[in-house]
Order: structure tokens, then C-alpha cells, then sequence
């Protein structure tokens, strides 16, 4: 022994491992060989095969949480995890939004818009076919969009929609005009909801005929779904490297974790906060987390008694501690939250807004200030409003009484939550799962006319910002409007938002190229397009 | 005609009856369901419109004695209908699921019903002794255990840790059946093993009981050997006792195992009526209520006439 590690033999063997003539195995085996560590040897191997690139081939088998045997394949009624990500593997929108909250261009090859972000103008991408041998037309995109616009057609998209006054196809072009400006409308485009499909899948929304890297071969809802590569893909150089995905639906979580930790798939969604840190202990396990946009809130109406009084939102608002519930709640995979529903997974997020913190002196002085009564104020919570949230209130309970403040738990049941608690009692908890912008996240839940002005805020102020940064295409002007905005709402809304939500994926020893996105679980649900498997 | 064949005939035309009282209460449950279908199917989304158009496609908004006889009248000519929430006809979603559903029965009591009335047996042949008290502790143990727990320590110890078998038992058409078999291997496990101190016992209850008669002492006096006394005079009288308690447990093995399902990942018949509950999807709940309304009634039926069968007194009337 030389004790010293011969670097030209451990290079010799990463590009070997890269070329993908080495299999993991074996090059651990070389690597102890040589007296390098495993985890080196890990870091190595991990190393190499991501400078080589994606290799082509495989079956990636994904278990997934969020699949039910009422799933269908048409886009308009995809609400669960397995159909979002079933429908990125088979199927396109327009454009995309990035990790970094960057557009990437996909059906559409290029967008402009009027001066006044009025009418906007999708170029459509030539030499797209469908998976039926059909080319991809502005025509099929223009059908697409109608039918999410259409009531009947009971698409999750259609608040997106709602905007949109005319759509025309205009040569290569197809025409959006909007009944109001909005410069965000590229980033709306990338709904999930808006896969593009054959005359819009007005003849046949659920037949899965679409123009994504993969087609479907198998679909068993809520069991399995078997997608193989499209050979007519127009992209094929950067995304589809396995040969077939298989999607398992595993709604059970320790289920999902045996199927990970036993080999039987290469990926998983949804890992419980809680069991994460033991997941990643398991060998051949990465656990991959990234900040979302996703969010746990308690929310009060602003125009009810006692919550019309500011004095009395802010009380609560500092009387609740967010570091406690990240490390309890969340068991450290998330961030804190600043009662606002944007944080920096946002585009043009102001990140020098004040952080509030847990001050029991500041909310007692509050709450005397508010002048209330000191009956106990009756916070609804159920296990539905999300993971953790009967505990969730009772920290809160706890941080609040050290402030004097009562609070009542009134535990709800499951059923019937939203259409009974959420959104119509002044106080309790609820999640969000975010938005791509700050535009729509604030319209969909802050505007004063919103159908989901679930804190009742109404504040002209608010709404004429949020109004004129929608027309704005000047990105300095429009973050100082949207910095304003958060102001506003940190100190006068409704919402005490103490969390983010990590998304928590986790993948086998052969998977490469996973990167996690804060736009969504499963690499924003292209996962299955973007890794790639070596031996 | 044969008195067997009237109690036989009489036995299926109640059986008959109960199914259509079971059609009747389903439906009822079915309608005193908290909540609203349209709501359920667009969920958060919903606008007041979007509502009112889906209830009218429903056809919610009709009478709900029209819409039984309707209902009843689909299911007799064999139409269950279509789904609300994936627009599939119910019949052949449901009828690949109840497949799946009674293949893992079928493998699970072709293990476990044997393996039952032997221990039962050799129960009986040690009363007292050491493997008697051995057969009854670990089937009183297993059968104590919670399915799931029972199943995540298998997953853990047979998946996980040794890699036997797999840990989810998701099977498709185009496996080959050692293949389904190898994905079914711990479900079946751990079925048997829930099941098993039932069936054993009653065995071994049920047999006890007739050691007891005179004609074992004679056969024991002849000079037969302790357990050709209980295999060949002591089990043909005990059986009907064990005969419906066999039926009971294949009977659950149908209807009741969704908790092993969802722990295995099993696509069967409990995972898809739990679904569709959650969905408030009516006409596939009312299709699987009735099938295990069916299966139930048939198994007990099935019982009565193997017992009656059992009987030489019936059998053989004077």
C-alpha cells in the first residue's frame, strides 16, 4: 500500500463510469479498491455520469402519491399529482417556466405582445406532430384554448381564461387579446391544464392523443401507467431519455417508501417531512426538496368581528411562532413564512420586507390596544387543511396564551371542510399551493372581487396596484408595486402565513438529472423527461 | 321433487329477496350521503354555474324513485352504468378490480382453508399438549395483530431488509401468473395469517365437541389410531360448523380486505369503492355495494347448502 490514492486510475475509472461502461456497482468496487471512501466514491460516480450527459434507455418506474381510479386523461380535470404528471409526460403547453422563473419556449416558439400587454402573440413551433401522426397547427392550439374557456368543459384553467376577451389565429400566429393588461399572461400560458391537443380535445378530451415526448401505452387509473418514447419527438435531443416510464400509483406513504428503499421504483413524491431525515440515512437514497410556492395559513376575515380590528390581526400575526412550526410541522423542510403569499420562488419578489417574528409582549400590547373582550377567539382547524394542522393550531394555541391571547380549537371534520369552513368562518387554517406569479397568486386570493378572497380584504389601494402592475411591462416599476403590495398585506390583511412547504422528492442510487424546482413537485412534473438511469 | 332441492330452491329465492332489499338500502345510504355529487367532482374550482350545469347532466335533479327503478333496471340487464367522475363504464372498470379481488381470495384460501383444518386437526390430536397450545397462541396472535402492522412487518422484514418479495403487488394483464404470484406473495401472507386462527379454531372447537359421542369411544375401543378417529368420525360430523365459518372468512376475504390493498398497493375492489366514495361517484358505489351485497348473500347461501348437504339426517330423509 502507498496510502496515496492514484488520481489518473480514479479518472481512468470516472470516464469509464461516464461512457457508461462501468456500472455503479463496479466502480464502487475500484474505488475501495483504490482506499477512496464510499461517499467519495458516491460523489465521484455522481459526478462522472453527469459530465457525460443523459444516456438513452431504461424504465424509469415512478410510485406516486395523488392517483385515484377516477383520473382521466383529459387535461381540463386534472386536480391530483399522478395526472399532472402523467399529462407531462404525454403532452405540451405552450411554454414553460424554468427552476430560475425564466420562460422556455415549447410549442410556442417565440411570444410577443402589444405595447400596452394587450394582445399577445404566440409564434406556434413548425414540425411538432401528434402521437397520431397529425401535425401540431395554430388552429389545434387556438381549439385548445376555446375549450378550456368553455364552462362546460369544467377545466381547472378556466380562471385563467376568464382574461382572455378574443383569441384568432393570425398566420403561424395565434392572437390573444385581453379584456386588461397583463404582462404576466406568457406565465399563465404554462398551466398544466393547457396541454395542447388535436382540435383542442374537443372531439375526444380524454384520449390522450397528444404531442409529448412519451405516449401512453397502458393506463389503469389509480394503479398503473405505462408510457413508452415518441419517436417523432420534435425535442428528443433534450428531454426523453428513458425508453418507458411505468407509473405506479402507491398512495399509502410507507408503502411508497418500501417500494423506493426495496429497488421496485427509481422515484418517488411526497415524502412525509417527518420520516425524511431517516429516508436519506437508507442506502442508494437522495431526498431532493425545494422551496415552493406552496403555503400553510391561518386565515381571519377582515370584515367580521373580531378580525375587522387591525389591532387585533396583528396580535395574532405576533403571536404565532413560525420558526417552532417549520422545526415541528415541517420537521425542517420549509421556510418561515412573513404573512404574505409570496416568497423568493417568486419573480420579482422584494426580500426587504421586514421579517415578522414570534413577540408575545408586542401582541399583548396589541391585543389590549384592540380592546377585545377576552372571550376565547374560535380557530377552526382539520386534519384536511394540511399535514400537521390540528398540531399547527395548537402550537399556535400555546404561543398565543403566553401572550394572554385565548385561543379555542374547534376541530372540523375532513369532509366537507371546504364547502363548509374554509372560506365561509372567519378564522381557520387552510393551504395554498402557490402560483407561478405574484400577479396571479394576489388576484386569485387578494383582489377585493375574487371569488377566493378567502381573508374578505378589501383595499382600493391594493387593488389599483395590483391592477396597474399587471399592465406594467416595466419589471423595475412593476417590483416596486408588487414590494408595496406585500407592504400593505403584511400589515393590514388577513392572512398569517407561518410556512412554506418544502415539495419532498426521493430517488433511487441510478436516477441522474433530477434537479428539484420550486414550481412544482417532481421537477415542476417533468421528472420523468428530464432524468435519466445508468446502470 | 326432492326435499334437498326444495330447501336448495327455497334458500336461492330469499337469497333473491335479500339481494333486492340490499339494492334498496344501498340506494337509500347511497342518497343520505352528506354532500353533493357536482361539488365533489369540480371541488374547490366549482362556480355556481359549472354546478348547476354538471347536476343537470347528472341528472340529479330528478326524482330519486325515478331514478332507482331506472337504476335497477340498468343492473338487471347488466348496465351498472357509467362512471360521473372518469366517464368509464363501471362494468368493465369493476370487473377487471373484483377479478384481481377474487384471485388474491382464491390464492389466499387455497393456502389458508387447508392449512386451517389441518392445525384444526392436529389441534385436537394434542389437546392440551405442547403443539396444540403452540397452534392456538401464534394463530391467536396473528389474528390479534392489525392487518396493516402485521403487513408493514412483513413488507419490512421480506421487502426491505431480504428482498424476497416485492413490496407493492400492483398486477397487470400482461404478467405471466408466477409473476402475479411472486407480486401477491405477501398479501397473501398476511391474509392467511388474519384469517387463520378463525377458521383453526372453530375447527378445533367444532371437532372437541363430537370427541365427546359414543360412537368415538367405539371407534377408539375398535383399535383405531388417534388421528384416523378424528380424520375419518369425528371431522365429517363436525363440518358444518366449519363449513360456514370457511364461507365467513372467504366471504371477508372479498368484501373486507381494503386495508391490505392500500398497505400493498393492491389494485382490488376496496381501493377502487374507497375512491369512488371520496369522489361521491354514486352509480360506481352502488355497483360495488351490490356486488358485495351479492357476494356475501352468495357465500352464505353457499354455506347453508353445503351444511344441509353435510347433513345424512337431511340427505337421506326417511
Amino acid at each position: 500500500m502507498t496510502g496515496k490514492i492514484d488520481k489518473n486510475q480514479i479518472d481512468y475509472f470516472k470516464l469509464r463510469a461516464g461512457l457508461g461502461r462501468m456500472s455503479r456497482r463496479e466502480f464502487m468496487g475500484r474505488m475501495g479498491a483504490l482506499g477512496v471512501s464510499a461517499a467519495m466514491a458516491g460523489t465521484f460516480y455522481a459526478e462522472a455520469v453527469r459530465a457525460a450527459g443523459p444516456v438513452k434507455g431504461g424504465i424509469l418506474k415512478v410510485g406516486l402519491q395523488g392517483g385515484e381510479s377516477t383520473n382521466s386523461m383529459d387535461p381540463a380535470l386534472a386536480a391530483s399529482q399522478v395526472p399532472y404528471f402523467n399529462l407531462n409526460a404525454a403532452a405540451e403547453t405552450l411554454v414553460e417556466v424554468t427552476p430560475t422563473g425564466e420562460l422556455e419556449m415549447r410549442v410556442a416558439e417565440a411570444v410577443e405582445s402589444s405595447a400596452d400587454a394587450k394582445t399577445w402573440m404566440f409564434k406556434i413551433r413548425k414540425g411538432i406532430t401528434f402521437h397520431n401522426g397529425k401535425d401540431l397547427t395554430p388552429a389545434d392550439v387556438l381549439a385548445t384554448l376555446e375549450r378550456h374557456s368553455d364552462e362546460n368543459a369544467k377545466s381547472g384553467a378556466l380562471g385563467i381564461m376568464k382574461g382572455i376577451e378574443s383569441m384568432k389565429v393570425d398566420g403561424d400566429y395565434v392572437a390573444v387579446t385581453l379584456a386588461t393588461a397583463n404582462a404576466d399572461l406568457p406565465y399563465l400560458m404554462a398551466d398544466y391544464h393547457l396541454m395542447i391537443q388535436p382540435n383542442g380535445g374537443k372531439d375526444a378530451p380524454a384520449d390522450a392523443t397528444f404531442s409529448g415526448a412519451y405516449v401512453l401505452k397502458s393506463d389503469e387509473p389509480g394503479v398503473r401507467h405505462v408510457f413508452e418514447r415518441n419517436p417523432n419527438y420534435w425535442d428528443s435531443a433534450n428531454r426523453g431519455h428513458v425508453d418507458q416510464i411505468e407509473v405506479l400509483v402507491i398512495n399509502d406513504p410507507t408503502a411508497r417508501m418500501a417500494a423506493l428503499q426495496s429497488g421496485q421504483v427509481n422515484l418517488v413524491n411526497r415524502v412525509e417531512p417527518r420520516t425524511a431525515s431517516l429516508l436519506a440515512r437508507a442506502p442508494g437514497v437522495t431526498v431532493a426538496n425545494a422551496g415552493g410556492r406552496g403555503h400553510y395559513v391561518f386565515i381571519m376575515h377582515c370584515n367580521t368581528a373580531p378580525f375587522d380590528n387591525n389591532d387585533l390581526r396583528l396580535a395574532l400575526k405576533y403571536a404565532i411562532d413560525r420558526q417552532e412550526m417549520v422545526d415541528k410541522i415541517l420537521a425542517g423542510y420549509g421556510t418561515i413564512g412573513n404573512d404574505i403569499p409570496i416568497n423568493g420562488a417568486y419573480p420579482l419578489f422584494d426580500d426587504s420586507i421586514p421579517q415578522r417574528a414570534y413577540d408575545p409582549d408586542k401582541a399583548a400590547f396589541h391585543y389590549k390596544k384592540s380592546g377585545h373582550d377576552g372571550t376565547p377567539i374560535v380557530l377552526r382547524t382539520s386534519d384536511v387543511a394540511f399535514p400537521g394542522a390540528v398540531d399547527a393550531s395548537q402550537l399556535f394555541q400555546q404561543s398565543a396564551s403566553k401572550a394572554g391571547i385565548p385561543l379555542e380549537i374547534k376541530r372540523e371534520p375532513g369532509d366537507g371542510y371546504w364547502s363548509e369552513v374554509w372560506n365561509k368562518q372567519p378564522f381557520s387554517a387552510s393551504y395554498w399551493g402557490g402560483r407561478p406569479v405574484q400577479d396571479q397568486m394576489y388576484s386569485t386570493a387578494y383582489y377585493s372581487g375574487a371569488d377566493w378572497n378567502d381573508t374578505r380584504f378589501f383595499n382600493d389601494t391594493f387593488d389599483s396596484l395590483l391592477l396597474a402592475a399587471r399592465a406594467e411591462l416595466d419589471t423595475a416599476k412593476r417590483k416596486g408595486m408588487y414590494a408595496e403590495m406585500a407592504r400593505i398585506l403584511h400589515d393590514e390583511g388577513g392572512l398569517i402565513c407561518p410556512m412554506f412547504n418544502d415539495f419532498i422528492d426521493a430517488h433511487g442510487p441510478n436516477v441522474q438529472g433530477f434537479v428539484a424546482d420550486p414550481g412544482g413537485e417532481m421537477m415542476s412534473g417533468i421528472a420523468g423527461l428530464k432524468v435519466w438511469l445508468t446502470a | 321433487m326432492h326435499p334437498i332441492l326444495k330447501l336448495v330452491a327455497q334458500r336461492v329465492a330469499l337469497g333473491i329477496l335479500l339481494l333486492w332489499a340490499a339494492s334498496v338500502l344501498i340506494f337509500v345510504g347511497t342518497q343520505i350521503l352528506p354532500g353533493d355529487v357536482a361539488q365533489s367532482i369540480l371541488g374547490q374550482a366549482a362556480t355556481p354555474q359549472s354546478l348547476a350545469n354538471l347536476r343537470a347532466e347528472l341528472g340529479l335533479n330528478d326524482p330519486p324513485v325515478t331514478r332507482y327503478f331506472a337504476w335497477l333496471g340498468g343492473v338487471l340487464t347488466g348496465d351498472l352504468g357509467t362512471s360521473l367522475t372518469n366517464g368509464r363504464d363501471i362494468a368493465t372498470a369493476m370487473g377487471g378490480r373484483l377479478w384481481n379481488t377474487l384471485f388474491l381470495a382464491f390464492w389466499t384460501a387455497l393456502i389458508a382453508v387447508p392449512l386451517a383444518i389441518l392445525l384444526g386437526l392436529v389441534a385436537v390430536r394434542y389437546q392440551g399438549r405442547w403443539p396444540d397450545k403452540l397452534i392456538s397462541g401464534t394463530t391467536l396472535a396473528t389474528v390479534s395483530v392489525p392487518e396493516f402492522l402485521l403487513g408493514y412487518i412483513a413488507v419490512f422484514f421480506l421487502a426491505v431488509q431480504y428482498r424476497v418479495f416485492p413490496s407493492i403487488s400492483t398486477v397487470y394483464d400482461s404478467m405471466s401468473l408466477g409473476e402475479k404470484l411472486n407480486a401477491i406473495a405477501l398479501p397473501i401472507l398476511v391474509l392467511t395469517l388474519t384469517v387463520l386462527g378463525h377458521m383453526m379454531r372453530m375447527t378445533r372447537a367444532a371437532i372437541l365437541n363430537v370427541m365427546q359421542s359414543a360412537y368415538i369411544e367405539t371407534a377408539e375401543l375398535k383399535g383405531l389410531g388417534g388421528f384416523a378417529v378424528i380424520a375419518r368420525h369425528a371431522f365429517p360430523n363436525a363440518i358444518a360448523p366449519v363449513i360456514n365459518v370457511v364461507m365467513l372468512n372467504l366471504a371477508y376475504l372479498v368484501v373486507g380486505v381494503v386495508v391490505v390493498e392500500v398497505v400493498f398497493v393492491y389494485p382490488g375492489m376496496g381501493q377502487y369503492l374507497v375512491d369512488h366514495v371520496a369522489k361521491r361517484d354514486v352509480p360506481v358505489v352502488q355497483a360495488c355495494g351490490l356486488v358485495f351485497a351479492a357476494v356475501y348473500i352468495g357465500m352464505n347461501l353457499l354455506a347453508d347448502v353445503l351444511s344441509i348437504l353435510a347433513n345424512p339426517r337431511l340427505r337421506h330423509p326417511k
